[in-house]
């Protein structure tokens, strides 16, 4: 029987051709490390989106769109566009079927972070991922009108410690010109990471946060003030920017977004996190899929590249599929040569796209985590990677059929006659 | 004509052309090899010398004749069964360029042996592939300590020539042929050369066919005949 040492044949073939073949790998291993990074950052992207909040029913605010309601109050994304009343957030309160509802104000900053002021049911109902409860790495919840509690990813990057002090700023930039400096918070707890908006927030109690507006300083405690004191004083703030609300069971969610919906003194909206969160998506979808086509066509790109460099070395490598014919190889021996060797090409780039990839997320993860809230939930590549890298390959043996084709009718027609 | 033994060669009546309505290149009515018979053709360029070789080998289809390698019917056999004939029990020298510029001296020897066992299992009388590879080099005058690990394009194109020789004869084929092999050789190396390979083709008893535009080198041969007295088609065409 007549064998052909094909993988030996195509190996030796594609190391002698070592500069040419490191480049064309690289172009694959290149566009094989884009498209994976997207889609691994996609995927993280998407997860810690889903897993920003969980076990809320329903997030009333101002008026808007249900989206920039979920990305001002939730992702700490944008400003609020209104304000909502007192009355409005006890009355939605008092509803029947109610079982929790939890106040936020926002328009402040401490260095660039979100200030958020609420109370402490909070820390009890705020929920991510799946039904996961905010836990306290350090310390406990807010005590006084003047104290504080700060997420991971704050106590990380300014280093505060509980016990500390920290002086909120009006407005959301990370540079603010009127500094509420005469009102220092003392940090009572700090939370465990939880890969959501709340690691970035600074959370104080709202009478705290109309105190700083009021000027008052943290002498004098509000915590205890009765509501005899003038209007701007006491304990319960004029409005607030939204609320999250728990009900007793969820079926409940829609009959009270419908009332809230249509609230007669004050324009209300009642959003469904979870609806809101896919619609949400679907926005975002149409560019993510834009990023993954665009990946895409650059593996694309990568696998034409095999196909060039193959289909320009053929010409001076019809002496060598004489040679190759001469010697017993068959016509088909030289098609299955050419393939492999673009299979071969495609299947080291991949190999090292791969590699690359993971090695970058290594280094990486870590600063998606903290700059983005974007969790690389694997770090190992696994099936989903073997997949890419077996149609990235079988992609380059297919574009290989190509010029194989061409070496294979060559080699009928040269024969063993070299014509060069 | 005596039934003694399979003729290395046999053609009778063969025309072949390389489209169905040019005109032949060849158009030969009767040619032989006998075994271990050393034939010199001679042929000027374009008079269809590589054409015939290719036909003898089995690599270009033939429509019409009769021809016989080794007892393999070249011109109706299937491809495969041609391609495995060559690949068991041929050895082609080409003009040069003759090594897989990837694979070092002995691996490009050895290669035959790659593609059919039965070379494989003819080397074991030498001690297998690589011994004999060995063997061959040293009898061309390579040293395989120096030669075996060494790039192919590192070599000049005597040692090349060589280097094709043994892997011409690895594995005992019936039939060597050699397509100008000298051509690029000055005549000192030339001469070494064709005394080397027909001693070579002698002690294995393989009968070779050595084409060439030069007829200086008949008298080395058993037999020399010049292509136009046996092509028809090829008279009054030369490059």
């Amino acid at each position: 029987m007549s064998r052909f040492p094909l993988p030996r044949l195509a190996l030796r073939s594609v190391l002698n051709r070592r500069a040419t073949a490191l480049l064309t790998a690289l172009t694959v291993a290149i566009s094989v490390t884009l498209f994976l990074g997207v889609e691994k950052v996609r995927h993280g992207a998407r997860a810690s989106f889903e897993n920003t909040i969980s076990g809320t029913d329903l997030i009333v605010g101002a008026r808007s769109s249900p989206i920039n309601l979920l990305l001002y109050s939730i992702f700490h994304i944008g400003d609020p566009t209104n304000a909502i009343s007192w009355q409005s957030y006890e009355a939605v309160s008092g509803a029947p079927s109610v079982a929790w509802t939890v106040p936020i104000s926002l328009g402040d900053s401490h260095r660039g972070f979100r200030v958020v002021g609420t109370d402490n049911r909070f820390f009890e109902h705020y929920k991510y991922a799946n039904r996961r409860d905010l836990e306290f790495e350090n310390g406990g919840p807010l005590e006084d009108t003047f104290s504080a509690v700060i997420g991971a990813r704050v106590a990380d990057e300014l280093g505060y410690e509980v016990g500390g002090e920290l002086i909120v700023a009006h407005g959301g930039g990370e540079f603010s010109f009127v500094q509420h400096d005469q009102n220092p918070f003392t940090l009572t707890g700090i939370l465990a990471p939880t890969g959501t908006p709340v690691d970035r927030s600074v959370f104080v109690r709202l009478d705290g946060l109309d105190a700083i507006h009021d000027g008052a300083g943290p002498g004098e405690d509000h915590a205890g003030d009765a509501h005899t004191e003038d209007d701007h004083a006491h304990a319960e703030p004029d409005q607030i920017t939204a609320f999250l609300v728990g009900l007793d069971h969820p079926a409940a969610a829609l009959r009270l977004q419908r009332q809230v919906n249509t609230y007669p003194d004050e324009a209300l909206q009642a959003i469904i996190p979870g609806m809101a969160l896919v619609q949400l998506w679907s926005v975002i979808g149409a560019a993510e899929t834009t990023l993954t086509l665009i990946a895409a066509f650059v593996v694309l790109t990568g696998l034409v590249s095999i196909l060039t460099a193959i289909l320009t070395s053929l010409n001076e490598r019809r002496r060598e599929m004489a040679i190759l014919r001469a010697l017993g190889a068959r016509p088909h021996h030289i098609f299955a040569l050419l393939v492999s060797e673009a299979a071969l090409l495609a299947l080291a780039g991949a190999v090292l796209g791969t590699a690359l990839t993971y090695g970058l997320l290594a280094v990486l993860a870590p600063v998606l985590e903290a700059r983005y809230a974007i969790l690389i939930a694997q770090l190992w590549p696994g099936l989903y990677d073997l997949a890419i890298v077996a149609a990235v390959t079988g992609a380059a043996a297919l574009l290989g059929a190509f010029p194989a084709w061409r070496a294979y009718r060559n080699s009928l027609a040269d024969g063993m006659t070299i014509r060069v | 004509m005596t039934q003694s033994a399979t003729p290395a060669v046999l053609i009778e009546d063969l025309r072949f052309a390389y489209a169905r309505k040019s005109p032949p290149v060849l158009d030969i009515a009767q040619f032989r090899v006998d075994p271990g018979e050393r034939v010199f053709l001679r042929g000027a360029s374009g008079s269809g010398k590589s054409t015939l070789l290719g036909v003898i080998a089995g690599i270009l289809d033939v429509s019409h004749g009769r021809i016989e390698a080794l007892g393999t019917d070249m011109a109706h056999a299937d491809a495969a069964t041609r391609d495995q004939t060559r690949a068991e029990r041929l050895g082609v020298i080409f003009q040069m360029f003759n090594l897989l510029p990837y694979l070092p001296v002995g691996e490009n020897v050895m290669l035959p042996c790659r593609f059919s066992a039965g070379r494989a299992r003819a080397t074991k009388v030498n001690g297998g592939p690589a011994a004999d590879a060995r063997r061959l080099l040293s009898r061309l005058e390579l040293d395989p300590a120096e030669y075996w690990n060494a790039a192919s394009r590192s070599l000049s194109v005597g040692q090349q020539q060589r280097v094709a020789a043994a892997r011409a004869l690895i594995g005992q084929p019936s039939l060597i042929l050699a397509d100008e092999p000298t051509s690029a050789l000055d005549t000192d190396r030339r001469d070494r050369f064709i005394a080397l390979l027909l001693e070579e083709c002698a002690s294995s008893g393989a009968a070779l066919l050595f084409v060439s535009h030069d007829g200086g080198l008949a008298p080395h041969f058993d037999r020399a005949l010049d292509l136009s007295e046996i092509n028809r088609a090829g008279t009054g065409e030369t490059a």
